[in-house]
């Protein structure tokens, strides 16, 4: 194998930065290449307990146990991982627990899988109608004021709240691999 | 007739009810139904976490307790349904390995909730092979209410994750219902850890 690693994203270093302003926790996730500089950064940080999860709803269950032990867990996902979710959203409807997920967007934008496109377009609608706030974030300039007004909006307001990464924003994904 | 009815089996209530009175500070999370009754009918407690939904989530809910209370120990009581609609959350945990965490299904081998079908479990599904295989070495069976002390040895030791399949009669004791409100359980259980409202 040999991944030659290549600089992240500054808006990636952001998202992380802000999480750990933020004093987050825990990071619960399933993979997707927008999320890659923030899972290997919780990784490589001991304060941070970094979750691998099987399905995305894990994470849901997960962020709900957090908080009930006075802890602050973040989900990221890919907007498929957001259909895994549904019922499970209702642990924070059910209780009001605090919830705040990270969502990389496929299937809306410069996609080239149609099998991305039922799921990323009712996604924020799948979200909304589980009583989550959602946000979006389109351009790198706008990242740190976004992820952060969500952030704090959960863990300070005890809001539900997502913030959807654009396609715009993490680029057209590169099929060929060369 | 199948076989798994003429093994020996615990009963549900007692059983759940000698392993509480073993472990009386651990933090506890019940998976929706049954399992939730026997907790509660075992005496209610502030530090209960009762699921009335969110199947599947108990065991992933308790690992996010568990790695935010490490010095704590956490025991999450479910069945056998709710832990195979969450199946995955087992592997999810052994990646972890959280020492102070302990799995305990109350297999009926059905669904007793809905018409007590007949679940994996009893149709072939091994819940123990299935933990040992995800990465949980300390899995095991019981089927006595003798049983129990085995299951709370590990709860008090907090010395690694284990799993423990209790085999359980398929009967259905009278109801006895927590409380449904999701916030005033939740806000018990946290002012009872003493952490403060945000």
């Amino acid at each position: 194998m040999n991944h030659t690693p290549t600089p992240a994203p500054a808006w990636q270093e952001t998202v992380f930065k802000v999480l750990k302003a933020g004093g987050v926790d825990q990071i619960a996730y399933v993979p997707d290449a927008g999320h890659s500089h923030v899972i290997r950064s919780a990784i490589a940080d001991s304060e941070i307990e970094d979750i691998v999860l099987t399905t995305e709803e894990e994470g849901v269950a997960i962020a709900a146990g957090a908080w009930l032990g006075g802890k602050r867990s973040v989900l990221l996902m890919q907007s498929s991982g957001v259909g895994n979710c549904v019922n499970m959203f209702s642990l924070l409807q059910a209780a009001d627990f605090p919830f705040f997920t990270l969502v990389t967007m496929r299937g809306e934008y410069a996609e080239f899988n149609p099998w991305q496109g039922p799921m990323g377009k009712a996604t924020q609608g799948a979200l909304e109608l589980m009583g989550i706030h959602v946000l979006r974030v389109s351009h790198p300039d706008e990242v740190e004021e976004i992820v952060s007004a969500g952030y704090d909006a959960a863990f300070e307001a005890g809001e539900k709240v997502a913030v959807l990464l654009g396609q715009s924003l993490i680029g057209r994904k590169k099929w060929e691999r060369k | 007739m199948n076989q798994t009815a003429m093994k020996p089996r615990a009963d549900r209530r007692a059983f759940v009810s000698r392993l509480l009175s073993s472990v009386p500070e651990a933090l506890v999370v019940t998976g929706l139904g049954s399992a939730s009754y026997d907790v509660f009918a075992a005496g209610d407690r502030d530090l209960n976490y009762y699921l009335w939904g969110a199947m599947g989530g108990a065991a992933a809910l308790g690992l996010g307790l568990a790695l935010a209370q490490p010095s704590r120990s956490v025991v999450v009581i479910t069945g056998d349904g709710e832990q195979l609609m969450g199946i995955g959350s087992l592997a999810t945990i052994a990646a972890k390995q959280p020492r102070n965490l302990s799995i305990v299904v109350l297999d009926n081998g059905h669904f007793g909730e809905t018409g007590m079908q007949r679940s994996h479990s009893s149709l072939g599904t091994d819940l123990v092979a299935v933990a040992k295989g995800f990465g949980i070495a300390d899995a095991f069976t019981t089927d006595s209410l003798e049983g129990s002390e085995q299951v709370a040895r590990r709860i008090l030791a907090r010395d690694g994750v284990s799993f423990a399949q209790v085999f359980i009669d398929a009967n259905e004791p009278p109801r006895a219902l927590p409380p449904r409100d999701g916030p005033f359980i939740k806000n018990r259980f946290r002012a009872a850890l003493g952490l403060r409202p945000f």
